[in-house]
Formats: structure tokens, C-alpha cells, sequence
């Protein structure tokens, strides 16, 4: 009994550590790329979760359509942050850059909240609520589809990021930026083109958690936000594997902590979890330590 | 030497501003024309429709008592402001109310939290409050003097249901998932726990979240593998929609129960099929045959071709009993208000009125069956 509500809480656990190991991906390729935590890109995820809702309510496309829409829409809003309030500041302190983001996370909110109003909107039925049973374990048909989506999209992630030329061009560019610029690259591209995929994926995070938990409103992305940053340093940040690990890991640890422990603490043990984790390896997880040289 | 003289006009600027607004005029009942009232209500956020029942209750009711020649020759209005169920928000605006609008009382709000957070700053301003919906005890008495309410007490209300639980679904084991960082929700929950537990009941998990989670599978797998007969969701419509439609899913077959917080259609949206066959407790039914019930009821209908819920008719009670105490107080002071409100002592949309000393009424409640999409009236719980 105890090991069949084991497996059933991984399964909880896993499927929720998906939603944020897509998100944090998106962190951790800005961060690797251009040394920037982007705050704005919880709420980028929110954006995709309302491109999806209103592809749902007013266009009335199905399911992958839908998908498709909220990535592209995403993407093309994380392009816009990008050039707007990023490559302006490339040559700043890292200080100004990280406040314009929190600035950007702010609008993004706020704007939404003024548009569309800070009442939280019920997401409509687009995948069919099914169960599937394996034996007494019980596991729903949207949780299944968001795991399956997010693997899918992560390995389209890594197959472009190394076995492509855009891909090469990306991790030259986060290895070293100028000296990739000296070998011909157009780093401003690759930049953008980071956001585009970084923003896409969130936007496909927040359309998939619309559908599983049919609420959606202007702050939601705060704290998976938070979360999936916490997940993408706890895995290494800038380290694409890192982030999918640090995700799973952050699901199935506030999973269990939640199952196990107390449901009250969970958000505070999780986290302690993530303090000990970086005591004891600060470069996270998979992370590098990298030296400086002099 | 520039920046110098730049610094000191902005701080002579703000000096002036402040000492503007720092200036209130207390004015005389005589030449005074309207009698002006603030409303905090959650407008929009997560309870949006009980602070749109609250508004359409209260415009009701002034319209009503305008017709008739007002209160002492005065026009009576309302002056709504939005508090988005937020406590930050809900003492700003009611400041917001006091100081600029100088309203002479108050109506709202309507979640606990924000009305714990409103009745401190009534009180230092000495401006009565009447909060139509808020059940926390901890409303009035950490609200001080000058805080009242329209509506019954969690401590109520969770033996309510905890009698039902027990003795009309004759349950003998329960589980209860609460919102950690909600007072009613807390507050509910607890006073359930030891109602029931003191009928004989066995409280086999007593699980939270947190305000805003969405993924509860966790708690609900745990309170599956403990198989309870009833499930005690003790929150606002919103959520208690999407925990039913998830704890379904995991497979758990006990009955839900609630509190007044699932009184809105919007309930069944959410919930769909999963909120069905069960019960909360709430103020009143619409298929109360008394003739206040039935007055209020024809008169919203005309109105707003919608049946009232319960938080409308609260609403309506608690600027009804408002009026009244103004009315007989003969004064727009706060002090001579509340001592006029002390002693209420009538019939009300929602029950009869009468005030103990922490300020809450004695009043009964009902509960309501949540079947095929619709609330059915089940019984009548008196005091």
C-alpha cells in the first residue's frame, strides 16, 4: 500500500517538476548566454497561459494549435523585451539590467492586470479529463500529456541546441561572447534567437498548466516563476540538463515534502533543501565551476 | 548649488501637500444634505461575484430608502471602492473612504482577512462597520467598538456543519484541506475539527495549501489513501471548484462539505460535475418562505432578474441595520451610531438581529445540497 502511494506521489511530483523544469530551461539559457537572470520570464509564461486561453475562448482551436500559438506568441514577445529593454543595456552593470527585468515583470503583470482584469478566468475543457489506471495507480490523461510535451520539447531543445549551426552558434556565444563575435558570429541574433527559444517554452508551460489546472489570472506566474528559478540554479544555471533536473527535482521534492512531511512547511523545506544543496555544491547540481582567469 | 534649492521646493511641496490633507472637518448633522456611506467590497479577484451581490444588494436598498424620503429628510448614498479581496488593499481604501470621502459609517468587507484588517482603522476613527459576510471571530474582536457584523461566526458555523456531518451524514471519519493563509478558511476549519471530534468523529487528515496554489494532488492522493467519509473544502468558490474537480480525479468518493464561501454560481463552472451532492452551510435560502425573504427576493428579482444569494441578502441586512441605527440614533456622530446599533433588535432578510457583547449576532443557518448544478435548500440549523 505505502509503496503504491509512493509511486503515485512521484507521479504527482513529476508531472508538476515538468512544468518547471520548462520553465527554468528558459532561465537558464538567458543566464548562460548573457549573464542575466530574466524576472520577467515567469511572466512570460503567464502570457503563453493567456494566449492560450483566449486561443481556446475566442478562436476555438484545438489543443495543438493552441500550443503552437502561445510558444510562437511568446516567443515573439520575449524577442521584443529583448531588444526593448536588454541589448540597450548589454554594456551596463549587471545591477541595471537585473532591475529592468524585475521592471519588465512588473509592466507585464500590471498590463495584463489593466487589460484584462485581475479576476482569475476558468480555463475551458480542451484535452478530455481521462483516467488512466495502472493497477490502483491512477494518472491523469493531462498529467501524462504534460510530461510527455515537456520531454518532447526538451529534447527538440537539444537537438538544436547541439546539432545545429544556430545551436553552435548559441553555446560559442555563451562560452565566450566576444571572442565568438571575432569568429563571425552575429551574437545580437543569437541572442534573440535565445530568447525566442527560452520564451517559447514557458509560453508552452503556461498553456499546458491552463489546461491542467483550469485557472489562470495576471500573477500566477510569481511563484512558479520563483520556483523554476530556484530549480534552475538548484540543477546549475546555464546548464540546459540542469535546469530539466533542477525542475523535476523541485516538483518531486515539493511533492514529497508535502506527502511526507507536512503540507504546511512544504514551501519552506523545499527551499531550505535548495540552501544545503548550494552550500554544499555551489555551482548546483551539473553545474561547472568555472575559474577566472586572470 | 542647483540640486540645493531643487531639494528644499520639493520638500517645502511635500510639506504643504501633507498639511492639506492632515486637515478633516468633523461637520454638524444639521447641514449636512446626504448621509454618506463607504463600501469596501471585493469587486474583482478571486470573489468577485459575493462583491457584485454586495453592490446590487446595497443599490437596492438605497434606491428603496430614497424613495421613501431618505433617513431624517437625508438622502442616503453609498460610495463603492474596489479591495480586491487583498488586506493591503482593503485598508488602504477604507482609509481612503474615511479620509477623503468622510464617510460617516461603513458596509464591508467581505473576506475575513480584509475586514481584520479594515475594523482597526474604523475604530481609531471612531466610524461604525458594519461587514455583511466576514465569520471570523477575530473580526470584531480585534476590530474593536466600533465593528459589527450581519452574519453568524465560524464558531458557528463549523459546529453547524460538523453536527450534519455527524448525525444527518452520520459520518464517522473526515478529512479537512484548508487554506493555511486565510482566516476564514482557517478559522472554519479548526472549529469543524472540534465540533466534530467532540460528537465522537474521527479527523483523519488535516491537510493545506496555500492562498493562489493550484496543484493539490499531493494532499489529495495522502487524503485518498486515508479513505475519509466526508471532505470539509472550507474556501471560496474559485478553489473549492478545482480542488473537487482534482480530489475526483484521485479517485477520492467522499462527500464534500463547505461553507458559506461556495455560495456562487460560478461554483458549478468551475467545478463541473465534481461539486455536485454536496453541502454547505450558508446564511439563507431563497425557498425561505418568510415574508422579509420574499419581499427582498421579488424586489432584487425586478431589479436584476436574478435570484440574490446570500451575501446580497447580508448585504442588504447589514445596510438595512446600519440605516436603522442612524435613523434612530438621529446623528451622524460614530458614538451615539454605535450605541443605536447595540441595541438592534428586528427582523432581517436573513434572520432575526440581535447583538452580544463582542458586537455578532445570534442568528440560525441553513444547509444547502449542491445538486445538478443547483443549490437546494436542505434544512434549517437553529441556534
Amino acid at each position: 500500500m505505502d509503496f503504491l502511494n509512493f509511486l503515485q506521489q512521484l507521479i504527482n511530483g513529476l508531472s508538476l517538476g515538468s512544468v518547471y523544469a520548462l520553465i527554468a530551461i528558459g532561465y537558464t539559457m538567458v543566464y548562460g548566454i548573457i549573464k542575466l537572470i530574466n524576472f520577467a520570464h515567469g511572466d512570460i509564461y503567464m502570457v503563453g497561459a493567456f494566449i492560450g486561453f483566449y486561443s481556446v475562448t475566442l478562436l476555438k482551436l484545438s489543443f495543438i494549435p493552441t500550443l503552437i500559438l502561445a510558444m510562437a506568441g511568446s516567443a515573439v514577445l520575449g524577442v521584443i523585451i529583448e531588444k526593448v529593454a536588454y541589448k540597450p543595456l548589454r554594456n551596463s552593470p549587471r545591477i541595471t539590467l537585473l532591475i529592468t527585468a524585475i521592471g519588465i515583470s512588473l509592466l507585464l503583470e500590471n498590463g495584463f492586470r489593466f487589460i484584462f482584469g485581475p479576476n482569475p478566468k476558468p480555463f475551458p475543457e480542451v484535452l478530455p479529463a481521462k483516467i488512466i489506471y495502472l493497477g490502483p495507480i491512477r494518472i491523469g490523461l493531462i498529467q501524462i500529456i504534460m510530461f510527455t510535451v515537456s520531454m518532447v520539447l526538451v529534447l527538440a531543445l537539444q537537438f538544436i541546441v547541439y546539432k545545429t549551426k544556430v545551436g553552435k552558434a548559441m553555446r560559442a556565444a555563451s562560452f565566450d561572447t566576444e571572442t565568438a563575435q571575432l569568429m563571425g558570429i552575429n551574437t545580437n541574433n543569437t541572442i534573440s534567437f535565445t530568447f525566442a527559444l527560452g520564451s517559447a517554452l514557458a509560453g508552452a508551460a503556461g498553456v499546458l498548466v491552463g489546461i491542467a489546472y483550469p485557472r489562470i489570472d495576471p500573477y500566477m506566474g510569481i511563484m512558479p516563476g520563483l520556483k523554476a528559478f530556484v530549480a534552475a540554479v538548484l540543477g546549475g544555471i546555464g546548464v540546459i540538463p540542469g535546469a530539466l533536473a533542477g525542475g523535476l527535482m523541485m516538483g518531486t521534492l515539493e511533492t514529497f515534502t508535502k506527502a511526507y512531511i507536512s503540507t504546511k512547511l512544504s514551501d519552506a523545506i523545499a527551499f531550505s533543501i535548495l540552501i544545503i544543496v548550494l552550500i554544499i555544491r555551489p555551482a548546483g547540481l551539473l553545474g561547472k565551476k568555472t575559474n577566472e582567469k586572470v | 548649488m542647483k540640486t540645493k534649492k531643487l531639494l528644499s521646493f520639493i520638500t517645502a511641496a511635500a510639506l504643504l501637500i501633507t498639511s492639506v490633507t492632515g486637515c478633516s472637518s468633523k461637520t454638524s448633522s444639521e447641514d449636512v444634505k446626504e448621509i454618506k456611506i463607504g463600501a469596501m467590497l471585493p469587486l474583482t479577484g478571486d470573489i468577485a461575484t459575493f462583491g457584485q451581490s454586495a453592490k446590487n444588494a446595497l443599490e437596492l436598498l438605497t434606491e428603496q430608502v430614497n424613495k421613501e424620503g431618505g433617513i431624517d429628510g437625508k438622502t442616503v448614498k453609498f460610495v463603492y471602492q474596489d479591495d480586491e479581496n487583498k488586506p493591503a488593499s482593503s485598508a488602504n481604501v477604507t482609509q481612503k473612504l474615511i479620509n477623503d470621502e468622510k464617510v460617516v459609517a461603513l458596509v464591508g468587507s467581505i473576506g475575513s482577512t480584509c475586514s481584520i484588517a479594515d475594523g482597526p482603522i474604523a475604530t481609531e476613527n471612531k466610524i461604525p462597520m458594519v461587514t455583511p459576510t466576514s465569520t471570523n471571530p477575530k473580526v470584531t474582536t480585534e476590530g474593536g467598538e466600533y465593528v459589527f457584523r450581519a452574519c453568524f461566526i465560524d464558531p458557528f458555523q463549523g459546529t453547524v456543519l460538523a453536527k450534519f456531518a455527524s448525525e444527518d451524514l452520520k459520518a464517522t471519519t473526515a478529512a479537512i484541506l484548508y487554506d493555511v493563509a486565510n482566516d476564514y478558511s482557517k478559522g472554519l476549519a479548526e472549529y469543524f475539527k472540534a465540533n466534530f471530534e467532540k460528537a465522537g468523529g474521527k479527523v483523519v487528515a488535516y491537510e493545506t495549501y496555500n492562498t493562489g496554489d493550484q496543484d493539490f494532488n499531493a494532499q489529495l492522493t495522502k487524503i485518498k489513501s486515508l479513505n475519509p467519509q466526508v471532505l470539509l473544502i472550507p474556501d471560496y468558490y474559485q478553489t473549492v471548484g478545482i480542488i473537487a474537480k482534482q480530489a475526483r480525479t484521485a479517485g477520492i468518493t467522499a462527500t464534500f462539505l463547505g461553507g458559506d464561501g461556495w455560495d456562487s454560481p460560478e461554483l458549478f463552472t468551475i467545478g463541473g460535475d465534481a461539486v455536485n451532492k454536496g453541502y454547505f452551510s450558508n446564511h439563507y435560502s431563497p425557498d425561505d418562505k418568510a415574508k422579509e425573504v420574499q419581499d427582498f427576493i421579488s424586489a432584487y428579482k425586478a431589479k436584476y432578474n436574478t435570484t440574490p444569494d446570500a451575501l446580497a441578502a447580508l448585504s442588504y441586512d447589514a445596510g438595512k441595520i446600519l440605516l436603522d441605527a442612524i435613523d434612530k440614533a438621529d446623528s451622524l456622530d460614530g458614538v451615539k451610531i454605535i450605541e443605536a446599533l447595540k441595541a438592534t433588535n428586528g427582523t432581517f432578510v436573513s434572520g432575526s438581529v440581535t447583538y452580544d457583547k463582542d458586537r455578532n449576532p445570534v442568528k440560525g443557518a441553513v444547509i444547502i445540497k449542491t445538486e445538478n448544478g443547483k443549490q437546494v435548500f436542505e434544512k434549517k440549523v437553529n441556534p
